[in-house]
């Protein structure tokens, strides 16, 4: 695995909506660093014949039946919002990343 | 900002066009994919959503497991490999349809894989368009954007977001890049969007209405010089979402993408909007770091695995494919290739199945929808099957014809009422007084007077010159405006004249 440098650290920041001073970014990149490091250190353990696994517990086609079950109200779905309009969410026009 | 563009001919003499489609299905399941809200179109906004919906902090999905089902009949249909094991991973981006930040999707394990749809064009030639894969993942709310002048998102001063749709499940089905199409690319687009949406309707696993947006497609479109390899740039014409559309939005960018290399300058890898009113596409934006999805493995759910016994349980329900019924019904009603493109074409060949069920004849279910209704459907602006002729109104007016109680002009008389709302065939005729005049004392009424006033051609007739009588028999038609059974009347003259028919 690389290391992760300084620059790979703001763009990370960036696609993650994060605003990172430079200090912030030197030291998000040393202690990044240490933590891949650590990651490394798993698949030195994990030899050849070890599939990787996206969960530890090894369960499968947990479902649920195709039955409705709660909605919210206009209101409820509402109310934690900062800004709302004829019923929906209102939110600035964003342009850039549709 | 109009783009140059070549002539589609002109494009087609330079360069080979390579496509690719993303469509995306919505499922018609009862609810969501990951949550129990239920999945329908049209409520009122923010209404169909719960916690799970909405993206609240601490809240976890639950798999469908009829999604699940209905995503392994669509592989099947398409002839994919349906994984052994697969699971759902996070596609992070900043968006306000998206209200968790990410969408749960499928990356590296799609359920369904290496497919393949054979499409038939409308002249018979049938062309293969292989499948990548078609993964499961959930539908994003729905934006209005407010303000401005054209409720575009160019100038929009805010926009208004109704989470409903969000988390409805979705298919999206994928191509390879189709080469080979030549100048019928734009048709092949629509005909292989038309398949998939016929597919997953007749499959029973979406309403597959793409005014609703229940069936969506993304066309990519490249072009390189004949005889090179290698793909040229390519663009990705989004929600393009009628098959006129796809068609159309094809055609154009072939035409401007051969524009602009003729310029001598690069094709630009970018998203393009479809205008349906000037049909055609504006830049949206080009393809940068917001890709960055850092997909990673879905960590609130487990894996998918689909055991053999499971996909051949769900294989064993799955319906006759639409090519094979059409192969079937064209074989049982014994119409010609011509015949039965033209029945397909017009969109009314399940009417004519339910016409025949009713009891009607190949051939008559076929004279009333491809002669009467159809005609009649173009005009209203409807599909012929929403014109609201009940295959049983077909069977009796074909029924009065047969018994000689009304002629063929009458019956599309009578139908015309039927569609006025004016009640059953037989209580049209009745009101209208449409009856074939069938007692013979009013028509010798009318054979004497057309006899007497054509005396040359009643001599012709008396002489043998039967051939002569079309002008007896055509001025009674006409002194009975059209209400008499011209073989009786015929028969009538011949005796009246003493000749022998």
């Amino acid at each position: 695995m690389a290391a992760i440098n300084r620059d790979d650290v703001a763009h990370l920041a960036q696609l993650a909506h994060i605003e990172m001073s430079a200090e912030e970014l030197d030291r998000m990149a040393g202690e990044l660093a240490v933590i891949v490091d650590s990651v490394k250190s798993v698949s030195e353990a994990a030899g050849d014949d070890v599939p990787a696994t996206s969960h530890p517990i090894p369960l499968t086609n947990v479902f649920r039946e195709d039955v409705v079950g709660h909605t919210f109200t206009a209101e409820q779905s509402l109310s934690g919002a900062p800004d709302a309009y004829e019923g929906r969410f209102k939110v600035p026009a964003i342009l850039d990343e549709v | 900002m109009t783009d140059a563009t070549l002539s589609f001919e002109e494009a087609m003499d330079k360069y080979d066009p390579v496509l690719g489609f993303e469509v995306h299905v919505e499922l018609n399941t009862k609810t969501k994919m990951f949550s129990c809200a239920p999945n329908v179109f049209g409520d009122e906004p923010n209404t169909n959503v719960n916690e799970v919906d909405l993206g609240m902090p601490g809240v976890l999905p639950v798999v469908n497991k009829t999604a699940i089902e209905s995503s392994i009949k669509i592989g099947l249909a398409l002839n994919c490999k349906i994984a052994e094991k697969c699971r759902f991973a996070r596609k992070n981006y900043f968006y306000p349809d998206t209200p968790k930040n990410f969408q749960t999707s499928q990356y590296d394990e799609p359920i369904a894989y290496d497919g393949y749809l054979d499409i038939e064009l409308s002249d018979g030639t049938v062309f293969r368009v292989e499948i990548e894969r078609a993964h499961m993942e959930e539908d994003a709310g729905k934006l209005t954007h407010m303000g401005g002048a054209t409720g575009r998102i160019q100038g929009a001063d805010y926009s208004l977001v109704d989470y409903n749709r969000s988390g409805v499940p979705l298919v999206e089905i994928v191509t390879k890049p189709i080469e080979g199409a030549g100048s019928r690319a734009p048709e092949l687009a629509k005909a292989y969007v038309a398949a998939v949406r016929e597919i997953v309707k007749n499959l029973g696993v979406s309403d597959a209405k793409m005014e609703r947006g229940n069936v969506r497609c993304d066309a990519n479109v490249s072009l390189r010089p004949h005889g090179r390899e290698r793909f040229g740039i390519r663009s990705e014409t989004k929600n393009v979402n009628s098959l006129r559309a796809v068609e159309h939005a094809v055609r154009y960018e072939i035409q401007r993408h051969a524009a602009v290399l003729d310029s001598g300058e690069p094709v630009i890898q970018e998203t393009r909007h479809w205008h349906e009113d000037t049909r055609t596409t504006t830049s949206g934006r080009a393809k940068s770091d917001a890709d960055d999805y850092r997909y990673f493995p879905e960590p609130d759910l487990v894996p998918i695995t689909a055991s053999r016994e499971w996909v051949e349980e769900l294989r064993a329900t799955l319906p006759e494919p639409p090519a094979a019924r059409r192969k079937r019904l064209q074989a049982d009603w014994g119409y010609s290739d011509l015949e039965f493109r033209d029945v397909v074409n017009a969109g009314v060949m399940d009417e004519i199945e339910e016409t025949i069920a009713a009891g009607a004849t190949a051939t008559v279910a076929r004279k009333w929808w491809m002669g009467e209704i159809v005609g009649r459907a173009k005009n209203a602006d409807v599909d012929p099957g929403q014109l609201g002729v009940a295959p049983a109104t077909i069977v009796e007016l074909n029924k009065m014809v047969e018994d000689g109680k009304i002629n063929n002009k009458m019956a599309s008389e009578v139908l015309d009422g039927v569609l006025a709302g004016e009640g059953t065939p037989a209580e049209i005729v009745e009101k209208r007084g449409l009856a074939v005049v069938s007692d013979d004392a009013p028509l010798l009424e009318a054979i004497d007077a057309a006899l007497a006033a054509q005396p040359d051609v009643a001599d012709k007739i008396r002489g043998g010159k039967v051939q002569a009588i079309g002008a007896i028999v055509g001025g009674v038609m006409k002194a009975t405006r059209g209400q008499a059974d011209a073989g009786r009347v015929r028969e009538l003259i011949l005796q009246r004249l003493g000749v022998e028919g």
